[in-house]
C-alpha cells in the first residue's frame, strides 16, 4: 500500500524526519519498500489568474495574457494552450523558475511579443505523463501562493509492504494509529458528521448469506452530478495512493477506502431492478465484471444481486452493467462487512486481486461501516450534490465477530522473550494499542479492538509487546543447551566424500532444475512414468525428472554451445517417479563426461574419453565403500546397447547404469560427440562395508602369468568368476594385464593375459605346489569356458 | 728408481690424465694393476733379484704403484663428479611446464554454502535432516497454520500436481515431519530445494533454503537472536551487525525478519543494499502454538524457535555474485570459479 506522508501527518505529526519515520515503520513490522517524492523537483511556480486575454497579432494559436501573480503589477505572458480563458486560475512559472528536467524560464519574445513567464500544464510540472491543456486550479486558489505549497507537493509517497496479519494498517488512519503508538502521541480520526437526510426513499436489502455478510449498509443518493470535477486535493491524494481519478462517485469510494480502509461500492439505481440481495451465486449464472471479464458463478461465490441478476462479486469487484457512469443520477451506495473466510480465495478463483478483496480477505473493521457510509455520503454531496436518503442496515449480530479477551500470563512473557518487563510498561503498551486491559493476579485479560484480526492467542500479545518494545531492545542470549555426543554411522558413506572424489577426478558439480522439458524426458527415459506439473512455468520446465540425465544433458549442451569441448559434470538430487500411482522420490547421483579424456595438456596425448575412463571413475566411487558390485552388460533405453553396464549389488539389486549415450539420442539432442553417463541410487551406492581385519601372511607370494584364448563372447567377468570358482585359498589376486586380438589368435577369439598372485598363510609354497595350483586353475577354465592356454 | 720404472710411472700417470671416462680409467687401472699389469709384472721381476736388492727394489716399485693408485683415486673422483654433473645437466626439466593428469574441479557454490552452514550448526549439535520435495498440502501449509484460502498461501506461488499435492514452497514442512516422529529436545537443520511458481531477474522457480529449528524447555526469543547473531558472524567471518524486524509468518509468533549489515559496504550504504546499509537474510520466530498442537507437542512445557534462509542469497552475499540465474545455468565459466 502506498500513502502520502503529508496526508499521514495531518493525523499525527511526530517531530521526526521522513527517514526516521520510515525507519520507525520498518522496525515496527510495517516494512517500507520505497519512498519517492510526490512531485518532481521544480521551483518558481505560483498560482496565477488570467485577468485579460488578447489575440497575438502574428500567431493564430497564441494569446497574450495579463496574469495576476500576487505582485504589484500583473505580468504579460504569451500562451498557446486552448483552454486558457479570462478568470482561469493556473500555475504560472515566473522568470527564474526551474521546471522539471532543469528547464529554466527566461524572459523571451514569442513572434515579437514579450513574455514574462509561462503558464503550465500538469505535464510541464511533472504531475502527469500527459496533458491536453493548462492545469486548471480551483477558483478559490489564492493568487501568488507557491504552487508546491498550494498542492502540498513537498510530500513523499511511502510504499509500505504490509504482512497479511496487519489488515488494520491498510488505510491512512490505520497507519496513523500505529505511528501515534510508536511515538506515544495522541491522534484524532477524521471527524465525520452525519449528513442530514433529505428524502425517505430506500432500496430493500435482503441478506440471505448472513454468515458471509454480517453487516450491510445501503443508502440512496438521488440527483447527483456524475460529471462534476473531483477536487484537485482529492485527485492528488488518490494519485499519491496510486489511484487514477475516474469521476467523482468512484473517486469518493476509493478515497474512503484509502482514508478509512473500508471498501464501498456505488450502483447506478437506473440499472437496478427491485431489491438488493446478498446471496450465494447460482450455478451457471453469469456476471460481467467492471474489468470486462465474464465469469460463471456457482454456489461458492458470494454476490450482490437485484431481483433479476447478479450485480457484483461481493467484496471483490462490481459488475459492468450496474456500474455508475457520467450519466448516473441516482446512486445506491453499498458499505458492507464481509467475513474474511467468505471472501478468502474468491478473488483468486477468478484470477482477480482488487483493493477491496485484499482488505476483506484480511479483515475490515466490522464497526467501521457506519462511519464510512457517512463519510462517503458527505464527500459525494460536497462534490456532486444530490439528496440523501436514510441508511438501510441489515445486520446479523450473531455472525459479527466479537473479539474475545485473551489471557496474558506474566511468566510467559519472560519465558518467550527472555526478559521481564515492568507491569506498568506492559499495560501502557497495550493501552496505546487500543486494547482494554484488565489486571489479574498472574497477568492480564486483554481485549483487542475489532480491527485487530491478528490478536487471538497469548503469543500474539507477546509479539505485540516485543514489537512495540523493540525487537532490537530485547536481549540476545548465547545458546546454552543440553548437548549429546554426535553420531558417526560407518556403514553409510557420507555423500560428501563421493562428491569430493568426483570433484578431485575433474567432475564439476552442477545443480539443474528438478522439472524438465517433457520431450527430453520422454526421449531420455521413455519407459518411466513421469509426474507432470499442473501449473508449470513453461513447457521447458513442465514435468518432474525421472532421471538426473535430463538436466545434465541440457547443462552439457549449454556448455558445448559455448565453445566448451570438454565437459564433466555431476549432480545429486531427487528423481520423481510415478510407481503404480505412488510418488516415489529417490535420491540419485549422476554424472556426464564428453570430449577429451584429459584437459588438453602437453604431457598427454589428446584422446576422447571412453567407456573405461568413466568406468574407472565409477569404480573409484565404489572403492570408497569397499562393496563388491557387479557390472553386467545390459540394455537401457538412453544408452548404446554395446556400451552400457548395469551395476548390481551382490544381492542382484540394480544400483544404476553406466554407458554411452545412444547415438540416436546424441544426434537428436544436438551433440556432435560421444557422451558418457552414469546414474546411481544413492542409498545403494553409499552402503559401506565396515572393514574386518585379516592377518597378514609371513610367507612370500609368487606371481604366475597366464595367457588364455577364449571366444569373443566370453567376458572378463566370466573368466574371473570361473577362476574364483576354483576356490583356491592361496589365490590372493588376479589382474588382467593385457587383452589381444589379431595375429596368432583365431578370428572370433581373443587372448587375455592374467597374472595370478599365489600366497599361503602357513607355509612357503614349493614350485611343485604352485604348479599344481596353476594347473587346477587352468583345468577349470578349460572346462568351464573352453579357454585354451596360449602358446 | 730404475729408469724403466720411472718411464712406466710417467706413462701410467699420463694415461690416467688422458682417461676420458670411468671406463677408460678402469682400463688403465687393469693395464697397470691387473694380473698382467705393468706394476704387477715389475713385482714379479723381483724374484730374480737377490734378497738384498729385492727389498729395496720392491720398496721402489711399491712407492711407484702407490703414487699411481693415489692418482687413480683422484682421477676417479674427478671423473665421477664430471659424470654426475653431466647427468644432472642432461636430466634438467622445465619445472614451469604444467603437471600431468586430471585437473581438480569444484563443488557448486550452493553446496559449498550449505556445507558451511551445516558445519557451523553441527558444531552445537544440530543434525541435518532432509525431506521430500513433492509434499502434501498438509505438511506444506495446514500443519504450519496456513489454512486453505489464507492469504499466505497465495503469496507462496505454489506449483501443484493436484489439489493436495505440491512442490514444497519452503523447507518448513521438515519441521513438521521431524516433530511428528521425534520428541524434544530437537536441534535440526533442514537444507534443500524449494519451489515457487515465479521466474524473473530476482526469482528462480527453484532455489535452496535452509531451515533450522530448536525445541526444548525454556527456549526464548533471546536464544533465537543469539543463534542468528552468532551464525551471521561465523558465516561471514566478519564482525557483522544484525537487526531483527517484526514480520509475519503463520507458523511463528512472534515473527521477525533478520538483516545483516551490508557485507559489501560494511553498512555504509551502497548499490547492493540500496543505500540502506542492510541486507535481508531470512525469516524467523518462535514456533507458533498451533504448529505445536498439530504435532502433539505440549506448547506450555516446550517452546522453540525456527528460522529459514535463502542459500543462493547467502552465496551471493558471500561471493559477490550478482545474478541469481547463473546458479542453474551450470555454465562452466561460472562454476569453475568456485573450487
Amino acid at each position: 500500500m502506498q500513502i502520502s506522508e503529508a496526508w499521514l501527518r495531518d493525523y499525527v505529526n511526530p517531530a521526526i524526519t521522513t527517514e526516521e519515520l520510515v525507519e520507525q515503520l520498518t522496525m515496527a513490522g510495517l516494512e517500507v519498500d520505497s519512498v519517492t517524492p510526490a512531485a518532481a523537483v521544480f521551483s518558481g511556480v505560483v498560482v496565477g489568474e488570467v485577468l485579460d486575454m488578447q489575440q497575438h497579432p502574428d500567431a493564430d494559436r497564441l494569446r497574450v495574457c495579463t496574469v495576476a501573480v500576487g505582485e504589484a503589477e500583473p505580468l504579460q505572458i504569451v500562451c498557446g494552450a486552448s483552454n486558457v480563458r479570462v478568470g482561469l486560475k493556473i500555475p504560472a512559472a515566473l522568470i527564474g523558475a526551474v521546471l522539471p528536467g532543469d528547464f529554466k524560464i527566461k524572459k523571451s519574445k514569442l513572434r515579437g511579443v514579450e513574455s514574462f513567464g509561462m503558464l503550465c500544464s500538469e505535464k510541464e510540472l511533472g504531475l502527469a505523463a500527459d496533458a491536453s491543456g493548462l492545469m486548471e486550479l480551483a477558483s478559490d486558489a489564492p493568487v501568488g501562493t507557491n504552487i508546491r505549497d498550494y498542492l502540498s507537493l513537498n510530500d513523499s509517497i511511502i510504499e509500505v509492504d504490509l504482512t497479511p496479519n496487519r489488515a488494520d494498517c491498510l488505510s491512512v488512519e490505520g497507519i496513523a494509529r500505529e505511528v501515534a503508538v510508536l511515538n506515544r502521541m495522541n491522534w484524532s480520526p477524521t471527524q465525520i458528521e452525519t449528513v442530514a437526510v433529505s428524502h425517505q426513499d430506500v432500496l430493500a436489502v435482503n441478506v440471505e448469506a448472513a454468515d458471509a455478510c454480517p453487516r450491510y449498509l445501503g443508502r440512496l443518493i438521488k440527483g447527483v452530478n456524475a460529471k462534476a470535477e473531483t477536487p484537485l486535493w482529492m485527485q492528488e491524494r488518490l494519485r499519491r495512493s496510486g489511484l487514477r481519478s475516474l469521476g467523482p462517485l468512484v473517486d469518493v469510494t476509493n478515497y474512503v477506502l484509502i482514508e478509512l480502509g473500508q471498501p464501498l461500492h456505488a450502483f447506478d439505481v437506473a440499472k437496478l431492478t427491485g431489491a438488493i440481495n446478498v446471496r450465494w451465486g447460482k450455478t451457471g449464472e453469469q456476471l460481467s465484471l467492471l474489468n470486462g471479464q465474464l465469469i460463471t458463478l456457482d454456489s461458492e461465490a458470494l454476490v450482490i444481486a437485484d431481483d433479476q441478476q447478479a450485480l457484483a462479486l461481493a467484496g471483490v469487484m462490481g459488475g459492468s452493467e450496474s456500474a455508475v457512469g457520467d450519466d448516473t443520477q441516482n446512486v445506491f451506495l453499498e458499505c458492507a462487512f464481509f467475513a474474511p473466510q467468505s471472501i478468502a480465495g474468491k478473488a483468486r478463483r477468478f484470477g482477480l486481486h482488487t483493493d477491496s478483496s485484499h482488505r476483506f480477505e484480511r479483515g475490515v473493521d466490522p464497526m467501521l461501516q457506519e462511519r464510512a457510509i457517512e463519510r462517503a455520503t458527505q464527500l459525494i454531496i460536497e462534490i456532486a450534490g444530490g439528496s440523501v436518503g436514510p441508511v438501510t442496515e441489515a445486520k446479523a449480530e450473531s455472525a459479527l465477530l466479537t473479539r474475545p479477551a485473551v489471557l496474558l500470563r506474566r511468566q510467559r512473557i519472560e519465558k518467550i522473550l527472555g526478559i521481564a518487563l515492568a507491569d506498568e510498561e506492559i499495560v501502557a503498551i497495550f493501552q496505546r494499542l487500543g486494547m482494554s486491559v484488565e489486571t489479574q493476579a498472574d497477568g492480564w485479560q486483554i481485549t483487542p479492538p475489532g480491527f485487530r484480526f491478528d490478536i487471538a492467542i497469548e503469543a500474539d500479545l507477546i509479539e505485540e509487546l516485543a514489537r512495540i518494545y523493540g525487537y532490537n531492545n530485547l536481549p540476545s542470549s548465547s545458546l546454552l543447551m543440553r548437548s549429546e555426543l554426535g553420531k558417526a554411522a560407518e556403514a553409510v558413506l557420507d555423500i560428501d566424500r563421493v562428491k569430493d572424489l568426483l570433484v578431485d577426478r575433474g567432475y564439476q558439480e552442477a545443480i539443474t532444475y528438478s522439472f524438465v522439458d517433457e520431450d527430453i524426458q520422454k526421449a531420455v527415459a521413455p519407459d518411466d512414468v513421469f509426474i507432470p506439473l499442473k501449473n508449470p512455468i513453461s513447457s521447458e520446465l513442465s514435468v518432474m525428472r525421472t532421471t538426473l540425465w535430463c538436466g545434465l544433458l541440457n547443462a552439457a549442451l549449454h556448455n558445448t554451445n559455448r565453445q566448451q569441448n570438454r565437459v564433466r559434470l555431476f549432480e545429486t538430487g531427487l528423481r520423481f517417479i510415478n510407481q503404480g500411482g505412488e510418488v516415489r522420490q529417490q535420491k540419485m547421483l549422476a554424472g556426464l563426461a564428453l570430449g577429451s579424456a584429459y584437459a588438453e595438456q602437453w604431457g598427454e596425448k589428446t584422446r576422447k574419453v571412453d567407456f573405461f575412463d568413466v568406468k574407472g571413475d565409477v569404480q573409484a566411487m565404489f572403492a570408497l565403500t569397499s562393496c563388491d558390485v557387479r557390472f553386467a552388460s545390459g540394455k537401457q533405453a538412453a544408452l548404446h546397447p554395446g556400451q552400457s553396464a548395469e551395476i548390481l549389488t551382490p544381492a542382484g539389486e540394480t544400483i544404476g547404469w553406466l554407458g554411452m549415450l545412444h547415438p540416436t539420442l546424441e544426434k537428436q539432442l544436438g551433440f556432435d560427440t560421444q557422451v558418457f553417463l552414469f546414474e546411481f541410487d544413492q542409498n545403494l551406492l553409499l552402503n559401506k562395508r565396515i572393514p574386518v581385519f585379516k592377518s597378514l601372511s609371513k610367507y612370500p607370494s609368487v606371481r604366475r602369468d597366464l595367457a588364455l584364448i577364449v571366444k569373443e563372447e566370453i567376458s572378463a567377468d566370466d573368466i574371473l568368476r570361473a577362476i574364483q570358482g576354483c576356490a583356491e585359498q592361496t589365490l590372493q589376486d588376479i589382474v588382467i594385464f593385457d587383452v589381444y586380438r589379431g595375429k596368432g589368435v583365431e578370428e572370433g577369439h581373443k587372448s587375455m593375459a592374467l597374472s595370478l598372485t599365489i600366497q599361503d598363510y602357513s607355509q612357503t609354497l614349493t614350485d611343485s605346489e604352485i604348479d599344481a595350483i596353476f594347473n587346477r586353475v587352468l583345468d577349470t577354465v578349460t572346462k568351464k569356458i573352453s579357454a585354451k592356454l596360449r602358446d | 728408481m730404475s729408469a724403466i720404472l720411472e718411464e712406466i710411472l710417467a706413462q701410467a700417470l699420463q694415461q690416467l690424465a688422458d682417461a676420458k671416462d670411468l671406463n677408460q680409467l678402469d682400463q688403465v687401472r687393469v693395464q697397470y694393476l691387473g694380473k698382467k699389469g705393468q706394476f704387477t709384472l715389475q713385482m714379479k721381476e723381483l724374484g730374480r733379484l737377490d734378497p738384498e736388492q729385492r727389498r729395496s727394489a720392491g720398496q721402489v716399485i711399491n712407492e711407484a704403484r702407490d703414487q699411481f693408485q693415489q692418482q687413480l683415486e683422484i682421477r676417479k673422483t674427478a671423473l665421477e663428479q664430471a659424470a654426475l654433473e653431466e647427468r644432472l645437466a642432461s636430466e634438467r626439466v622445465d619445472v614451469t611446464l604444467p603437471g600431468r593428469g586430471q585437473f581438480v574441479a569444484g563443488l557448486h557454490p550452493v553446496t559449498t554454502t550449505l556445507r558451511r552452514i551445516s558445519t557451523i550448526f553441527a558444531g552445537v549439535g544440530f543434525k541435518v535432516v532432509e525431506g521430500p520435495e513433492i509434499e502434501d498440502d498438509y505438511h506444506n501449509f495446514s500443519a504450519l497454520n496456513i489454512p486453505e484460502h489464507h492469504p499466505a498461501r497465495a503469496m507462496h506461488d505454489t506449483f501443484y500436481f493436484d489439489a493436495h499435492t505440491v512442490l514444497r514452497t519452503h523447507t518448513s514442512p521438515v519441521q513438521i515431519r521431524v516433530m511428528e516422529s521425534e520428541q524434544p529436545p530437537l536441534k535440526v537443520i533442514a537444507p534443500g530445494r524449494v519451489y515457487r511458481c515465479d521466474s524473473d531477474l530476482t526469482h528462480s522457480p527453484m532455489f535452496h533454503q535452509v531451515e533450522g529449528f530448536l525445541v526444548d524447555k525454556d527456549v526464548s526469543f533471546g536464544d533465537l537472536k543469539g543463534v542468528i547473531f552468532e551464525f551471521l558472524q561465523a558465516f561471514f567471518e566478519k564482525d557483522v551487525q544484525a537487526r531483527f524486524r517484526p514480520s509475519y509468518f503463520p507458523f511463528t509468533e512472534p515473527s521477525a525478519e533478520f538483516d545483516v549489515s551490508c557485507v559489501m559496504c560494511d553498512g555504509q550504504g551502497c548499490r547492493v543494499c540500496k543505500n540502506t546499509g542492510w541486507l535481508e537474510v531470512g525469516g524467523c520466530g518462535m514456533i507458533h502454538p498451533e504448529v505445536f498442537k498439530s504435532v502433539n507437542i505440549d506448547h506450555e512445557q516446550f517452546s522453540g524457535f525456527a528460522f529459514g534462509m535463502g542459500v543462493e542469497r547467502l552465496a551471493m552475499m558471500r561471493y559477490g555474485i550478482n545474478d541469481l540465474r547463473l546458479f542453474f545455468e551450470n555454465d562452466l565459466k561460472f562454476l569453475e570459479q568456485f573450487k
